[in-house]
């Protein structure tokens, strides 16, 4: 169930790339995206009653969450904040020349 | 589990105006809403790193789309592409939502992950790394090699943004270049 809900997140996310017209709308479907897949890999290790995977000194190692997406999540986040970056610096250059955010305005092959 | 249905819901919310809503600023404040519930979803989810990491990228990201939105005509862009665009691109949304949800029934239930590699990780993550938190461990220990493939994709990323970003390489001969942004 919850993790439908996830799914929801992803293809409200897609639509919105699949759909709109303005380049910044866009933009945001991706990052709706990305946020969804990321909670999805946090949520496929998560377990019920568990601890942060964090060892304490009086700590018995039975009832962790799994580390492991959470190291993979943990990079993809700045990765993520990077190609958005990217990708909106590539929009504003568009802007510069076109004078529009509009895709489909957007057709002339010029250098 | 109760408070992570309803953190999940407003996300969606969120999500939803983000993409229906004519003003760009606002558009984009509703996204940071929902990257600031996924930073308090991911403390429910046992995940404290996660959560402080997300907090800061979400505050990053939100500056640099407001700076590429502010002082630029979005009026003038329409939302709509036509009736067939629309219903074609849902349609393909219900396929695709159609198989997730078949690859889904496959995974084991909520809250009970496999860990078949990560039970390694935790009983020897200590012993083999000396670090206490084991998600540390797993980056910069276990998976290492991992985290600099992505420190080059992440390098890679920052180098491409200063070059399409700068100004004064790309000016002609006898050309004055004034940097305005």
């Amino acid at each position: 169930m919850i993790y439908l809900l996830c799914l929801v997140l992803f293809s409200i996310g897609l639509y919105c790339i699949l759909v709109k017209r303005n380049l910044i709308k866009i933009i945001i479907g991706l990052v709706i995206m990305e946020y969804a897949v990321n909670l999805a890999f946090i949520l496929f290790g998560y377990r019920l009653g568990g601890r942060a995977p964090i060892l304490a000194q009086d700590q018995t190692i039975k009832n962790m969450v799994d580390p492991l997406p959470q190291a993979l999540v943990l990079t993809a986040i700045v990765i993520g904040l990077a190609t958005t970056a990217l990708i909106v610096a590539i929009a504003v250059r568009i802007y510069d020349r076109y004078k529009t955010f509009d895709i489909t305005k957007i057709r002339r092959l010029k250098g | 589990m109760i408070e992570l249905y309803i953190l999940l819901l407003f996300m969606i919310a969120a999500a939803f105006i983000a993409v229906q809503i004519k003003d760009l600023l606002s558009s984009i404040i509703a996204v940071g809403a929902a990257g600031l519930a996924l930073s308090v979803a991911f403390l429910i989810l046992k995940a404290p790193d996660l959560a402080i990491t997300q907090l800061v990228v979400e505050i990053l990201c939100l500056i640099i789309l407001i700076r590429a939105t502010v002082k630029r005509d979005t009026a003038s862009t329409k939302d709509f592409r036509g009736f067939l665009t629309t219903i074609v691109s849902l349609v393909f949304i219900g396929v695709f939502l159609f198989f997730a949800y078949l690859a889904l029934k496959e995974l084991p239930d909520f809250g009970k992950p496999i860990m078949r590699v990560a039970a390694n990780f935790i009983e020897m993550g200590q012993a083999k790394t000396g670090a206490s938190n084991l998600v540390s461990s797993v980056i910069l220990d276990f998976r290492a090699y991992d985290t600099l493939g992505e420190a080059t994709v992440l390098f890679t990323a920052v180098i491409g943004t200063l070059a399409i970003l700068r100004r004064i390489g790309r000016k002609k001969k006898d050309e004055v270049v004034k940097e305005n942004d």
